[in-house]
């Protein structure tokens, strides 16, 4: 199966301007868009955001039918907190590959504008000692762990998050756009959970993404050049467990060992064109990268030391800015997903990678403990 | 034959609620604007119905649909419910029906409160109109309620006339609170916890099946499935496995920044819990520091760690219990 269509809306702090209706139509508008069809081509509806108490609005999936043309149609949700942008592209993938839709329109949406995820993520819990951190006081340590276990120079995080906010300036669509950004300016921001600075963390945002999945037959009439999705899976594991590895866990490693194997891959370093990982803290590219089999153990914070993982390096990773410039946390993983497509397709714009042949969208959530990713390519697989 | 009695199983009140924030577009804009000025608007779909209240996109053919309508504050009751006992917040405080009413111009039916002095007085096809309330804002409170009324849908007022929805002033944004009324329990593993906690001493439960300790217990073991029911005291000193040290205040946190945020793992603990430095100075906290409780008069669970004074543990020690 194929993506042949890929919406995002303009990623921004607050979209006062529009309902949540109106926000997920405008994504799905510009799929079908892209890939030249109708509500009517529509087969099926999935789709995915992060948990109900971000806005409010209690399986707001039922009021979306209309804006996403489901009347009559299925409409599945799914949900696995941040890396539901995912999962619910590997929903909405299976449905086509098992031939029960032909055609499925998958969207993935957050509007943090109207509440805030921290409380959502931190509801008082009697008899509990309350959380004395937030997101960023959840994963600091664990990122102090991964330095530890490696001798990684506390200097790294800084390098991806320079990165990741030059690489957006190249993507329309991504929310921050610090056209002023130097090294100094992250390095002198303030340290907000040592060691994660304020820099290398991902703003707030409102924005949806949508894809367009269909079989052979559809990516045949497709407009533009399909890409092809050559494996995907998801993979999870309990938040805390007695022998949990929160710097690279299980689950993402055998996640990204069983798309490898479904797509043929044996060396990623050498045949991955383009890595679109969630990075919602500049560390995790380094955690992530040996997590995901790019580098050995202890040896990913040398590759974006080196610049492999810059736009022009032989590694590009999160060549759209990533989570560290977007992040609608229910549609990040998706944006993962469709911005590896867009690599593929050649269709990426000023922050397309040269010849991008196979990618990577890879997302998580929880407490480290739902993964999801899947590779696409330019050509077709082998049936 | 007799029951062992259960244990008393821990119980309190737990209330979330949220003052969520809504932008409303052009449609829901326009309607709830339209509300407060008196006036109630529905959409007209592709096939020609009115739809009150109105939607964005048309439900049949999934189009946009911003062809906006002016229907009538009179109309019919479809269907009814007695709502003997209202609760807090619902449109009326004594009891009412609730109704649903096609307003006279529309196709479709809004549910609101319908105010009646007993269920004898309500029936399906009674007429009623919208009792608006005194102080209106923009909102779909601003209808009251439904009362009853005299009198057949006029012909002249009873099709919905076009209506541009502009308003001076519209409403773009509402807020909507949420609220959520629950009991909450921690279940038999964790009320034992808490129980221990309150003579200073932290209990966990040993897995049977991998013999990991679990601080604090939830009653399973979620590698291997199965209960856990062999209570071990651990600690109470314990290592500090990594940290972050909090350069922002928390809401609803009274402690002053920055301060150390730890996972330390208790002795005898198969994992580590969270928990906060004090006592030394924030930046001389390291990943093996020894540390143990401080407890607070009244309080139901240590206050902090501090330092033990012993020497840090190897590095190999406790790298597994991150
Ligand atoms: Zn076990």
């Amino acid at each position: 199966m194929a993506v042949v269509g890929i919406g995002q809306t303009k990623h921004v702090a607050a979209r006062h301007d529009v309902s949540i209706a109106g926000l997920v139509r405008e994504a799905a508008s510009r799929a079908l868009a892209d890939a030249e069809l109708t509500w009517a081509d529509i087969d099926a509806v999935v789709i995915g955001k992060a948990p109900d108490f971000f806005e409010g609005v209690m399986m707001p999936e039922l009021y979306l039918a209309d804006a996403l043309g489901a009347v009559g149609k299925p409409m599945l949700r799914v949900h696995t907190a941040g890396s539901v942008g995912g999962s619910t592209a590997l929903v909405a993938a299976n449905l086509v590959a098992a031939r029960v839709h032909r055609t499925v329109l998958t969207l993935a949406f957050e509007k943090q504008s109207e509440s805030n995820a921290m409380w959502g993520l931190s509801l008082p819990v009697p008899f509990q000692q309350p959380l004395l951190a937030g997101a960023g006081g959840f994963f600091a340590p664990h990122v102090r762990a991964y330095m530890r276990r490696t001798g990684a120079p506390d200097t790294v995080g800084s390098l991806v998050a320079y990165k990741d906010r030059r690489n957006a300036l190249k993507n329309p669509y991504a929310h921050l756009h610090e056209h002023d950004i130097t090294l100094e300016k992250v390095q002198a921001s303030p340290m907000l959970w040592d060691p994660i600075r304020y820099s290398e963390t991902c703003p707030s945002s409102d924005g949806a993404c949508a894809m367009i999945l269909t079989d052979r037959a559809g990516a045949a009439r497709s407009p533009r050049p399909p890409a092809w999705v050559h494996g995907g899976a998801m993979r999870s594991e309990p938040t805390l467990f007695a022998g949990k590895d929160f710097v690279s866990p299980q689950a993402g490693k055998d996640c990204a060992a069983d798309v490898y194997r479904q797509a043929g891959i044996t060396d990623p370093r050498r045949e991955i064109d383009a890595v679109e990982m969630y990075v919602p803290f500049s560390w995790y590219e380094p955690m992530w990268l040996e997590n995901l089999g790019f580098a050995d153990e202890g040896e990913g914070w040398k590759l974006t030391e080196a610049g492999v993982t810059e736009l022009d390096g032989d590694l590009p990773v999160n060549p759209s800015g990533g989570v560290l410039s977007t992040n609608p946390i229910g549609a990040s993983g998706m944006i993962r997903f469709a911005e590896a497509a867009l690599q593929v397709r050649g269709q990426a714009g000023e922050h397309q990678v040269p010849d991008a042949r196979r990618a990577v969208g890879h997302a998580y959530g929880g407490g480290a403990q739902f993964f999801a990713m899947w590779l696409v390519g330019a050509e077709e697989p082998p049936s | 034959m007799t029951a062992a009695s259960p244990p008393d199983v821990l119980r309190a009140p737990l209330v979330v609620e949220f003052p969520f924030t809504r932008s409303l577009g052009p449609v829901q804009s326009a309607f709830l604007t339209g509300l407060r000025e008196g006036v109630v608007l529905g959409v007209r779909t592709s096939d020609g119905k009115v739809m009150v209240p109105p939607t964005e996109y048309d439900p049949v053919t999934a189009e946009e649909i911003r062809d906006l309508v002016e229907v009538a504050a009179t109309g019919t009751v479809t269907t009814w419910a007695w709502n003997p006992a209202p609760r807090p917040n619902q449109p009326l405080a004594t009891p009412f029906a609730w109704v649903l009413v096609t307003l006279d111009g529309a196709d479709t039916a809004i549910l609101h409160a319908l105010d009646a002095p007993g269920p004898a007085a309500v029936r399906t096809g009674m007429r009623v109109r919208v009792r608006w309330a005194a102080d209106r804002i923009g909102a779909i409170t601003d209808i009251a309620c439904f009362e009853p009324h005299e009198g057949a849908a006029d012909a002249a007022d009873a099709g919905a006339a076009p209506h541009d929805g502009v308003f001076a002033d519209a409403v773009t944004g509402i807020v909507a609170e949420a609220r959520l009324d629950y009991t909450y329990s921690p279940g038999r593993a964790q009320t034992a916890y808490i129980n221990a906690l309150a003579e200073r001493k932290t209990v966990g439960e040993r897995c049977p099946s991998c013999r990991k300790v679990y601080v604090p217990p939830r009653g399973a073991c979620p590698t291997c499935g199965v209960a856990t029911t062999d209570q071990v005291e651990v600690g109470p000193a314990g290592t500090v496995t990594t940290y972050c040290i909090v350069n922002i205040k928390a809401r609803n946190l009274d402690i002053e920044v920055p301060y150390v945020y730890a996972h330390i793992a208790l002795d005898g603990a198969g994992l580590a819990l969270h928990g906060r430095i004090g006592g030394i100075p924030y930046d001389q906290v390291r990943m093996g520091l020894r540390v143990e409780p401080v407890w607070t008069e009244g309080g139901r669970h240590p206050d902090h760690y501090r330092p033990t004074g012993e020497p840090d543990a190897d590095y190999d020690a406790y790298k597994e219990l991150i």
